[in-house]
């Protein structure tokens, strides 16, 4: 880039600039702006044809008024004529417009597209940098397809300029990452591998890039690339600090350059070919060796971009997990680092450990530095490295070290930042889960928990360990104990009230022995509870009652009056009066063995992946699993340590608080079917729900999978919102509280795609969401419309994509309709709007001189085959904005061809599969009057009166 | 991968954003807001990489201006904390004194102004 041209002028911008500046309120700016854009108008629209100065001029002013915020809406075509200036400065400054305030106006892309591809083919470097540079800022799918094929061949031809081969090959990553589908695969991707041996270290760079993108797909076209790359790092690792000239970063030779290299390595598995491995063996304990060694600068610039390719090595010694004494030894390293008095290095250190951990050839050595990563756990200032010291000890947590660790992480919980709470817990409860050797640890860690940060424990943590309890004879009793004396404090958690219920209801009668804790003061204490607690505690807590009556006779008195008092038995909550109601008919009507039978202790639960991990998992998100499903490292893990398979099933866990008696359970576990003659009362209680899951879907199911008959009359703006799409391809269809359903489309001759995004406005999840295509009448026959499923959730605040294929079989007059359904927090909501397809999408635009035009109107003179309307205005008469609206519409607009240069005149042929229908327009406007006077002429009378009805409509 | 590139000074004002994946206008607005804050809230002791929703901040601090560039999970933080500053460096060599920047009170030529900003565009001959 040239430098910074002070003399150069543009004093009438720099005057400009200043006066903004000198503004002393945003009134005078918006004022003092104003007067410039009428001041430009007028110099564009004046007769005087302007220098190739004068329009770099303005459009730079037009450009700074952009960067101060305000909307510009023209000089688009001024910026073209500047792309086709020989000078560099005013090229540039149309360049930067365009790259800028690029518009989908169709007739400017093609002007510019031009203006792009004679700048390509200029053999100018510089203009053909600035060309891509264009491309690779615009990006779009357009102009992707316009030179998509054309970049390749720049990058790899032979003659090219090493700024150009470095413009296009990031133009090309660019266009890559848009479009994959638009960029040709070929002979010269083998080409664009032997860039890395280029001389030019700025090629070379653009040239990782680029592979590392592609080789994401076809790994194996790219699979040379390692041994290029291995060659090119190790020359630059060994190069001495100043050989690399401009790519030389503080005395680190080609930093980024290093960085990139070892990334696309980490594409591959290690090289197989034992001299290129060995070579790059070398590198990576080059590498390592020179992290030892005194640094050759005192700046911190220096080390940052040393320990940037340390970090990288490190990642590619860890992807490779095969070098022991290199895990080891990048180990010792971050090792290093933790006590670092850089705050980053210690993250990043924690963060690479981390990884380090899961590999059996390092996790030893990581576990070394337990201390340093406890005491990093206590006494780091910031929350986000204390949360990758969490991490890490996590990963490093085996049975040797579990009491430790999860003792140091209940002691942090105290402490702990509310945000990362729930995560330790989590993570508390699944290494104590894991490496638990005696199940009194994992019981009083899992009630420890709940002590210290109850709220953050979900309902998976103490479902599990309920479920533990449950299906280990050797700790019910123990639990029991402790139970009961975690809810003597004062105040205890709900979760605690909620855990000690339904221990004390299956278990408690293996501590009743102790005077301590006989039923009627474990009756008590809990009861004691029960006023504080929500609904659904107490809904379980009522449970825990009537199995106290089975465990307990002597509590039944007292419990049945609990049962009847009218706060039960009237309760405003459906649940717990039906508990009531049922628990206490159960306990008056049945006898000591039907009692006995029904409230027997709960059957042990299958065993299945910990419900918890799976909530790690989904809360990290996938790609987080290797480091956290360990399971390879302790394969021998006792029963419920086996639970753990790293399945991807999220099956969930049974509620027991819902569940408790198996009532909604087909077949009840617990309740054989009519065990005794006064069991048939019993029976029909619990039957009564049990059946109901088992009905068919309910009506509002069916209503959610309608066949394409009944769908619901379009809405009554269906009509406006079709109109606002007839003369433009994009925008915003429909949009209210709940969803925005936005448009992107595209037409060539009969065929047409279009995209519908469906965004979910909401923080609630939509539910079975199915927009569906209908064809009303015979518009099946007309139009073909092929639709690509969505999926059948959408998140709160997402958006899902639909694709739309369309075909033009023959003219049609109707659009055909879209339909939209879905729950949203439970109600259906439906939708019927008009999908912006109407015929004249797929115009062709068809150019001609006067004569044959007149010739054609004339041919086409029958009555029926003219169309005319005249009617008022609608909008302000501009006509430039007429214009726009006619090329929207699709037809051409020639020029000089009314005799009146204020008529508008277009042509055009509208593409069918079945047949082609010529199409000829004229509007006149009559300003005076705010009257329009609009005439088509087609070669069928139907479509000349649509046509005309459609766009009469949009002035 | 970088996914945004941003130029904000202290007050909270983006002065300059460059998005690299689609984002939607108004939703910027709002990614921009919460970026700032999470940057402005942090203390010197704090390290210079922020996890934010499912990508990564990394950001520097020049005078009043703050860089923040957002990257997915697989980027090297220490390169692109160290390529912040290669980028300011750069830009301080081209315009001199950028890093106080501020259209409204540092003289600059007005073309350099509409040169930083197409500069900006075509960022990273180094690293990208």
């Amino acid at each position: 880039m040239p430098a910074v041209s002070k003399g150069d002028g543009m004093r009438g911008l720099a005057v400009f600039i200043s006066d903004i500046r000198n503004c002393k309120s945003k009134e005078a700016e918006i004022k003092r702006i104003n007067k410039e854009l009428a001041n430009i108008r007028s110099k564009f629209k004046g007769d005087k044809a302007l220098d190739g100065y004068s329009k770099k001029k303005y459009v730079c002013k037009l450009l700074f008024i952009f960067l101060l915020g305000h909307d510009i809406d023209f000089g688009h075509m001024e910026a073209v004529n500047l792309l086709s200036s020989n000078k560099y400065t005013e090229k540039q400054i149309g360049y930067l417009f365009i790259s800028v305030l690029v518009n989908s106006n169709s007739e400017l892309i093609r002007l510019i597209n031009n203006a792009i591809k004679n700048d390509l083919a200029s053999r100018n470097p510089t203009f053909m940098c600035l060309a891509l540079h264009c491309i690779a800022n615009v990006g779009s799918r357009e102009m992707g397809e316009a030179f998509a094929a054309d970049i390749p061949r720049i990058l790899v031809a032979g003659d090219s300029m090493d700024s150009v081969k470095q413009s296009a090959a990031l133009c090309l990553l660019r266009l890559y990452k848009a479009s994959p589908d638009l960029v040709p695969m070929g002979e010269w991707t083998a080409r664009v591998v032997h860039l890395l041996n280029d001389q030019h270290m700025g090629v070379v760079t653009a040239a990782v890039s680029l592979i590392t993108c592609l080789c994401k797909k076809n790994p194996d076209d790219f699979k040379t690339c390692i041994s290029l790359a291995v060659s090119r790092l190790s020359r630059i690792v060994s190069s001495a600090s100043t050989d690399l000239q401009d790519y030389t970063y503080y005395f680190v030779p080609a930093p980024w350059l290093s960085v990139k290299l070892l990334r696309l390595l980490q594409c591959y598995p290690p090289p197989e070919d034992a001299a290129v491995k060995g070579r790059l063996v070398e590198c990576l304990e080059t590498v390592l060796n020179k992290a030892q060694e005194p640094p050759k600068s005192k700046k911190v610039q220096h080390s940052n971009a040393k320990n940037a390719i340390l970090f990288e090595t490190i990642s590619l010694i860890i992807h490779y997990d095969s070098e022991p004494n290199l895990l080891v030894r990048a180990c010792n390293q971050l090792g290093q680092f933790l006590q670092h008095r850089e705050t980053n290095l210690r993250y990043l250190a924690l963060e690479s450990m981390c990884t380090l951990a899961s590999s059996e050839f390092s996790h030893e050595a990581v576990k070394t530095h337990i201390d340093t990563v406890i005491n990093a756990l206590k006494t780091e200032r910031d929350v986000s490295v204390r949360q990758r010291a969490a991490d890490l000890l996590y990963a490093m947590c085996d049975r040797s070290n579990a009491k430790q660790i999860v003792s140091e992480m209940l002691r942090y919980l105290e402490t702990a930042d509310y945000a990362i709470r729930e995560e330790i817990v989590l993570k508390v409860a699944i290494l104590a889960e894991k490496y638990a050797v005696d199940y009194s640890w994992y019981v009083d860690t899992i009630l420890n928990l709940i002590r210290i940060a109850g709220d953050y424990v979900s309902e998976e943590v103490w479902y599990r360990v309920l479920q533990i309890v449950t299906n280990r004879d050797d700790v019910q009793g123990y639990a029991a104990k402790t139970v009961f004396e975690a809810l003597q404090a004062p105040a205890c958690h709900e979760n605690m009230v909620k855990v000690g219920g339904y221990i004390l209801g299956e278990f408690g009668n293996l501590i009743a022995g102790d005077p301590r804790s006989s039923p009627p003061v474990q009756f008590s204490l809990l009861h004691s509870k029960f006023h504080l607690c929500s609904v659904a505690t107490r809904a379980l807590l009522l449970s825990t009652y009537i199995k106290f009556i089975n465990l307990f006779p002597e509590t039944k008195a007292t419990i049945q009056g609990v049962l009847r008092a009218g706060s039960q038995l009237r309760n405003a909550d459906v649940e717990l009066q039906q508990r009531a109601v049922e628990y206490l008919t159960l306990s008056s009507v049945a006898s000591t063995d039907v009692l006995a039978t029904v409230l027997e202790e709960m059957p042990p639960f299958p065993e299945r992946e910990s419900s918890i991990l799976a909530k790690l998992k989904r809360k990290k998100g996938p790609g987080a699993g290797s480091a956290l499903d360990d399971g390879r490292r302790d394969p021998s893990s006792n029963d419920i340590n086996g639970g753990v398979e790293p399945t991807p099933s999220t099956v969930s866990t049974p509620s027991p608080s819902a569940d408790l008696l198996g009532l909604r359970a087909a077949p009840p576990p617990a309740a054989p079917p009519a065990p005794a003659s006064a069991g048939n009362l019993l029976v029909d209680v619990f039957d009564g729900p049990a059946a109901q899951p088992s009905l068919g879907p309910t009506p509002e199911e069916a209503f959610l999978s309608p066949g394409p008959e009944d769908i619901g009359p379009p809405i009554p703006e269906a009509d406006e919102l079709l109109n606002k799409f007839v003369c433009k391809n994009n925008g915003v269809l429909f949009e209210n509280q709940l969803l925005q359903i936005g448009v992107k489309s595209e037409f060539r001759q009969n065929l047409g795609r279009m995209y519908l995004f469906y965004g979910n406005k909401t923080s609630v999840q939509f539910q079975n969401f199915s927009p569906t295509v209908v064809h009303p009448g015979d518009l099946q026959t007309q139009l073909a419309v092929q639709t690509k499923r969505v999926a059948a959730q959408v998140d709160g605040g997402a958006q899902v994509q639909q694709v739309l294929n369309i075909e033009c079989l023959r003219d049609f007059l109707t659009p055909p309709l879209l339909s939209v359904r879905f729950r949203y927090g439970g109600a259906p909501q439906s939708l019927t709007l008009k999908l912006p397809v109407t015929i004249n999408k797929f115009f062709q635009p068809t150019e001609m001189a006067a004569q044959d035009f007149f010739q054609r109107w004339k041919q086409l003179s029958l009555p029926q085959q003219e169309a005319q309307k005249i009617f008022k205005a609608n909008h302000p008469m501009d006509a430039e904005v007429t214009k726009a609206k006619l090329l929207g519409f699709g037809s051409a607009l020639l020029d000089n061809v009314d005799p009146n240069p204020e008529n508008f005149v277009g042509a055009g042929i509208i593409q069918t599969k079945a047949l082609q229908v010529g199409c000829l327009l004229r509007l006149e406007p009559n300003a005076q009057a705010q009257m329009y006077r609009l005439t088509l002429r087609t070669s069928k009378e139907p479509v000349s009166r649509h046509l005309c009805e459609l766009l009469a409509q949009q002035f | 991968m970088i996914k945004f590139f941003l130029m904000v000074n202290k007050q909270g004002q983006t002065r300059l954003s460059k998005y690299y994946e689609h984002v939607d206008i108004n939703k910027r607005t709002l990614l921009e807001t919460e970026v700032i804050k999470s940057c402005l809230s942090r203390s010197n002791e704090q390290c210079s990489f922020i996890e934010y929703k499912d990508f990564k901040l990394i950001y520097r601090q020049y005078a009043a201006l703050f860089i923040v560039v957002g990257v997915n999970d697989t980027e090297n933080e220490m390169a692109i904390y160290e390529f912040i500053h290669n980028f300011v460096e750069v830009l301080d060599e081209y315009f001199s004194r950028v890093v106080i920047m501020n259209y409204r009170n540092v003289e600059m030529t007005p073309e350099s102004i509409i040169l930083l900003f197409f500069y900006l565009r075509l960022m990273g001959t180094k690293y990208n």
